[in-house]
């Protein structure tokens, strides 16, 4: 990747003008990421001069969206961790499984991949029918997509490694129909998850959860804004509910820790306080 | 170079015995940082900051995302995340697509590391069979960094340093035994 394109001062630009013409507030997300992640599209689109790009990013809408799609990690995978999938369901879910009703929210989910591997959990459990999973994330493109519970056939074995390793029992192949390169998940499946769009950065707190997960997003926030979102998943969790975080993120430090207890081996904090 | 204040290792295949070769030799009043940036498997817990603190009285941890990078510590990259230098000499940590089918890959933590170091930047490459690593060596040079791989003869998988060697001006080759002392003597 030639970095070279983009100078500091360019993403500045960009991420100021992304929050005065649209409303995107980027301003607090980690630079060393983001900027590669602008040089990336910039290469990737070939733009012929920075003043271009910038113009095409400000005037045409469908450029936009993509601009916004592209500087955003959208990498995911099924059963991510095996370990932490485990845990939600020998301990967690069984846990939130003698509640009426089990809201799950499921922030930064990007094209759902980890939406449906805890809808599939939850239905071994016996719980999808009283449980609801609010999926979200700022990029509508990528709520589409995960809508579609289509993913790639060349995925499937590994998907179906983790979902062993992570205590599932059954046919992985079962939950999905195979065409071609596709793998086509049972509509049953999300038939509970609502996908909708929430940024984190400006949106507020939209319910009251018994879980909620947040893998791997606050990674690409400054410690500003990671202790504003930290503010806004405390507010939006019951009290004995369950925060749930990336493998190399944590409450620890945060406004919120006293208030947060952690299950041991994993990144999942219970609401004590 | 005038005066250092970050030493990065990047490697692959082969790379880990020469870590564990260097690093009892390494003066332990280093006035700068090392960071490690090795390719390893997913998945098993990672044993490399305890294996390495083994051979060495430097203080060695695993990166967390937004430290602060402090002298006279030896840090290791994660596994499965991309490691990034901050322009404020913070850690930061990226999950996106593999870059040379490796993540961490070796090029984001080199080209980072070359904005934000510049001239007061050394990275060594080790042995390794892929090419990661050599276009982030570009990158230090072109800010001004120092470039250093290891003698091609001397790694176990030569392709990586050689890769470098035929593509990026490298200010020195470095056999396993001097590498130590060449990492002495920077200030």
């Amino acid at each position: 990747m030639d970095l070279s394109v983009i100078t500091d001062e360019h993403v500045e630009i960009l991420l100021s003008d992304l929050l005065e013409q649209y409303g995107y507030d980027f301003t607090g997300y980690s630079r060393a990421s983001i900027k590669r992640r602008i040089s990336r599209i910039y290469t990737l689109d070939r733009a012929l001069s920075f003043a271009e790009f910038r113009y095409r990013i400000l005037n045409d809408q469908a450029y936009f969206k993509r601009f916004v799609e592209q500087i955003t990690v959208n990498v995911t995978e099924m059963f991510r961790d095996p370990s932490f999938f485990r845990k939600l369901r020998e301990e967690v879910l069984p846990k939130l499984g003698t509640y009426p009703l089990i809201r799950i929210w499921l922030a930064g989910c990007s094209t759902g991949e980890e939406a449906y591997s805890i809808s599939i959990i939850l239905k071994e459990l016996n719980l999808l029918h009283k449980s609801l999973i609010y999926a979200t994330d700022l990029n509508p493109t990528v709520l589409e997509k995960a809508a579609q519970s289509i993913f790639a056939m060349s995925q499937m074995q590994q998907y179906s490694e983790n979902y062993i390793l992570s205590g599932g029992t059954k046919e992985f192949s079962s939950y999905y129909t195979a065409s071609y390169s596709l793998a086509k998940f049972d509509d049953e499946l999300k038939r509970k998850i609502v996908f909708s769009t929430h940024n984190l950065v400006s949106d507020h707190s939209f319910n009251e959860f018994q879980l909620i997960l947040c893998r791997n997003v606050l990674i690409y926030f400054n410690r500003d804004l990671q202790h504003n979102v930290l503010d806004l998943f405390d507010s939006s969790l019951d009290e004995l509910g369950y925060l749930a975080l990336g493998s190399k993120e944590t409450v620890e430090f945060s406004r919120i820790s006293n208030r947060y207890k952690r299950l041991p081996g994993e990144k999942i904090w219970r609401k004590v306080g | 170079m005038t005066k250092c204040k970050a030493f990065i290792i990047g490697g692959s295949a082969g790379s880990l015995e020469v870590l564990l070769k260097v690093l009892p030799n390494v003066r332990t009043d280093i006035p700068f940082p090392i960071i490690i940036v090795i390719h390893r498997k997913h998945g098993v817990d990672s044993l490399l900051p305890a294996l390495l603190s083994t051979r060495t009285e430097l203080k060695v941890k695993e990166v967390d995302e937004k430290e602060e990078i402090m002298a006279g510590t030896v840090y290791i990259a994660p596994s499965d995340y991309h490691l990034l230098i901050e322009q404020n000499e913070t850690f930061s940590l990226d999950y996106s697509e593999k870059i040379n089918y490796s993540r961490p890959a070796i090029d984001a933590t080199f080209q980072t590391a070359a904005e934000a170091y510049k001239t007061k930047l050394a990275c060594l490459l080790l042995s390794g069979s892929n090419s990661d690593g050599v276009n982030g060596l570009k990158y230090v040079k072109s800010w001004g960094g120092t470039t250093l791989i290891q003698d091609p003869d001397s790694a176990q998988v030569a392709y990586m340093p050689a890769q470098a060697q035929l593509n990026v001006a490298i200010d020195q080759v470095l056999t396993i035994e001097d590498m130590a002392a060449f990492i002495n003597l920077l200030s």
